[in-house]
């Protein structure tokens, strides 16, 4: 591609590709299209291979004139994947393995006939769904952050342009102000999507206010929350979207460079955003005065090393400076002394991937969508006991009863709905009462969770709330950086505590401890990671104290999790004596006689590992 | 500890390639450790005279992230998922069975350099939990006693070199 240097060649650059881009999806002197989800999980699903393979195929079957294969970013809908979709006709096959693609090329490119049985069968009515929109799980979907994701090729600024793509940057460049700028993110009602929902352009007029040579913006791609992957997929799906979004930002508040911070976990998001800056810089879109206007930007990448703290803003500022990644007292915020003590403004993944939508479409438009206080939309990350796990943009106001069963699919294998943790470690988990609230930022956290970065982890009864408690707890303390006290030292204690809540040796005072303690971290934390530590153990404690009662008083864990508070039984009525739960048995502790006499598993040498009641083909064995 | 001439010469490379950029000790640590899979004191020393960074302050960088390791990982690193999501779905069973099957704890290398275990959150690949990455290979849908059978797998690859 040429350097595009002036608006007047952006724009025809957009034509240009718009319209390539259309022809491409409508399928244009009859050729096909197809894309395959190269996202995560469908990437860990082999969907490489498959792309291979359709290569492969059509050009033995001579039809690579006519038909296009190209990877593209998420689709959401993980727990389908991997995804093969077929333009013009929007036909979306699921759950593709190497072996159907003969069939796909065959069939379908060929012969010109739907491949009936890669189709998505919706749950209820079983009918074989031909459509991505017309599956309920995308039907109430809106994708904003998600654009273009499943449908452009990350790797090419052509199919960016041709999708929306710098409309945005053009038109702040050309027509708006910086000052306009921000008074159009701040008339949004835009909120940060990283965890707390701080007003965005709030922090950009502070930022703007800041008289400067230097200053920075930030992109915040240090995910930590374990069971989220919204900001992954969005840098891996379409990374000139947030790189216009980091531009749009610098040229509100006069930054001239953009760092993002990106998990070293995450090497195909930084592989994708590294190749896009690198073609941005190539055309002039990234340096020095770009489309001749005078603003120049340039955009650097750093990689995160494994710090869940590194996700707060003034650690993962430090660790940028090549520092271990601790926070920093708050005040001085960033926006007056952040990187390398300039002014400073760091903003989520989400959160610049929404802005050049609401440039293009304008404030009004955008906060059209939401609730009073929280405006546009959410990404989810749908995960744990449901049934269609994967990557939801709903608006916000949606509500959870919509979000788990109307989206979700419900709870696998006829279970009970128990409780939906939001906001991982920092969060805390909503109940069955909850349900027909409408999600946004202060909901939650008036409901003792909060919004967090969007992980949404849905438990059911199989799950102890005391464990799911105990585990964030571990995650926490193996997290806390060490700077201050009430973290370093006052998440261990809650850790040890709530041990001995699960190994059946607390006492009524250990829930009193408990709490008290928790509040104690809450108020001397420096950082939001100490601050929040203690979430989980309150919110389980406020919604589940008959479960914490159980396992102080009777000393039972109502789940059958925790294994010091239950057992393996075998029940002699429905034991068919065939030993194969004793010689499966790895400390020879189930005892009878075959075909004689029922079996029976000696409690003191049990290890409670779960190999027999998997093993036995009758359900004879129970926990209790 | 001796480290070899060759490895002298490619940290002192990586530090050359960040020359002129701002506070560069992240990116040269995340190179040395790609490359050469740990980063042991000898080569933090390198890297401070390249940058004039005290060692003090290097080690503990190197020691702060998880990313970073001091000591050598083995053949092939096993990371069991405990991401939230792989969590709730019982991977706690995988890494104990993983545990119990290579005599190793979490974080740790079999005598043979063969297996490390690691302990990973959330690899973003929450519908295939409980989820395991060996070596950029994920394993879908993990069961404990599913376990067994993958470390043979490796055993079996190593037997046919």
């Amino acid at each position: 591609m040429e350097r595009i240097d002036s608006p007047k060649k952006l724009q025809q650059n957009i034509e240009a590709c718009t319209k390539a881009f259309e022809d491409k999806i409508a399928g244009k002197g009859g050729r096909r299209a197809i894309v395959v989800c190269g996202g995560t999980g469908c990437l860990a699903n082999g969907s490489n291979d498959l792309i291979a393979e359709l290569k492969k195929l059509i050009e033995e079957r001579g039809l690579s004139e006519k038909v296009s294969v190209n990877h593209v970013g998420c689709f959401g809908f993980c727990s389908q994947g991997p995804f093969v979709k077929i333009f013009p006709e929007d036909t979306l096959y699921r759950m593709v393995k190497k072996d159907d693609i003969k069939r796909i090329v065959e069939e379908d490119l060929i012969g010109g006939k739907v491949v009936e049985d890669l189709l998505y069968v919706d749950p209820t009515t079983h009918e074989k769904v031909a459509r991505q929109d017309d599956i309920n799980f995308y039907k109430r979907q809106r994708r904003i952050a998600l654009h273009g994701c499943s449908l452009i090729n990350p790797d090419y600024l052509e199919e960016s342009l041709g999708y929306d793509g710098f409309k945005a940057l053009k038109k702040v460049l050309t027509e708006m102000t910086p000052q306009q700028v921000i008074d159009e993110v701040l008339a949004s009602g835009l909120r940060g999507r990283g965890g707390a929902g701080f007003p965005t352009g709030r922090k950009w007029q502070f930022a703007a206010n800041q008289v400067s040579e230097q200053k920075y913006i930030v992109c915040n791609g240090d995910e930590g929350d374990p069971g989220a992957f919204m900001d992954r997929s969005i840098l891996e799906g379409n990374p000139f979207e947030v790189i216009e979004g980091m531009m749009i930002a610098g040229y509100a508040f006069g930054a001239k460079d953009g760092y993002f911070y990106i998990r070293a976990e995450y090497p195909v998001a930084v592989e994708r955003v590294q190749r896009a800056i690198k073609d941005m810089e190539a055309v002039g879109l990234l340096g020095d005065n770009i489309l001749g206007t005078g603003f120049s930007f340039r955009a650097h990448l750093r990689l995160g090393a494994g710090a869940f703290v590194c996700g707060e803003e003034t650690a993962l500022l430090n660790s940028i400076e090549g520092k271990r990644g601790m926070p920093r007292p708050r005040p001085p915020f960033p926006a007056i002394k952040g990187l390398w003590g300039k002014p400073t403004c760091v903003n989520n993944v989400e959160t610049l991937a929404i802005v050049p939508y609401i440039i293009r479409v304008g404030a009004e438009e955008f906060a059209k969508i939401g609730t009073e206080k929280s405006k546009g939309t959410k990404v989810f990350a749908l995960g744990g006991k449901i049934n269609n796990v994967g990557l939801v943009e709903v608006p916000m106001g949606t509500t959870l009863r919509e979000l788990i069963y109307d989206i979700g699919g419900g709870i696998p294998g006829g279970k009970k709905f128990k409780a939906i943790q939001t906001g991982g470690p920092s969060g805390g988990c909503l109940t069955a009462k909850d349900l027909d609230t409408p999600i946004d930022y202060d909901n939650l956290v008036a409901k003792g969770s909060m919004m967090g970065s969007g992980g949404a982890i849905v438990m059911d009864e199989d799950n102890c709330m005391v464990d799911v408690a105990k585990f964030y707890m571990e995650f926490i303390c193996d997290e806390s950086c060490g700077k201050c006290t009430p973290c370093r030292v006052g998440t261990k204690r809650l850790l040890e505590l709530l041990t001995t809540i699960t190994n059946g040796t607390a006492t009524e005072k250990t829930l009193e401890d408990l709490k008290s303690l928790a509040e104690t971290i809450k108020l001397g934390s420096l950082c939001a990671l100490g601050q929040t530590a203690a979430n989980p153990i309150l919110s389980t404690m406020n919604n589940f104290p008959e479960e914490y009662e159980a396992h102080v008083k009777d000393k039972k864990c109502p789940s059958h999790v925790c294994k010091k508070l239950m057992s393996y039984v075998i029940d002699p009525a429905k034991c068919k004596k065939c030993s194969l739960c004793a010689r499966n048995c790895p400390v020879n502790c189930i005892h009878g006689v075959p075909g004689k006499e029922p079996f029976v598993i000696d409690q003191s040498k049990c290890i409670k590992c779960g190999t027999c009641i998997i093993k036995c083909p009758f359900h004879a064995i129970e926990k209790r | 500890m001796k480290i070899r001439k060759e490895v002298i010469k490619g940290v002192r490379e990586i530090c050359a390639s960040h020359k002129g950029e701002p506070s560069p000790l992240m990116m040269i640590l995340s190179d040395i450790q790609n490359k050469y899979g740990y980063i042991p004191l000898e080569v933090q020393e390198v890297v401070s005279e390249e940058t004039g960074i005290p060692v003090a302050e290097i080690y503990g960088v190197v020691t702060f992230y998880a990313f970073f390791s001091v000591t050598p990982k083995g053949k092939y690193v096993i990371g069991v998922c405990l991401g939230t999501a792989c969590y709730v779905k019982n991977s706690q069973s995988v890494i104990d069975k993983f545990c119990q099957l290579l005599k190793i704890a979490p974080g740790q290398t079999t005598e043979d350099g063969l297996f490390t275990i690691e302990a990973v959150r959330c690899i973003g690949a929450c519908a295939l939990a409980p989820a395991v990455n060996i070596n950029g290979k994920v394993y879908p849908m993990v069961s404990p006693d599913k376990v067994e059978g993958i470390i043979n797998e490796y055993r079996a690859l190593e037997a046919s070199n």
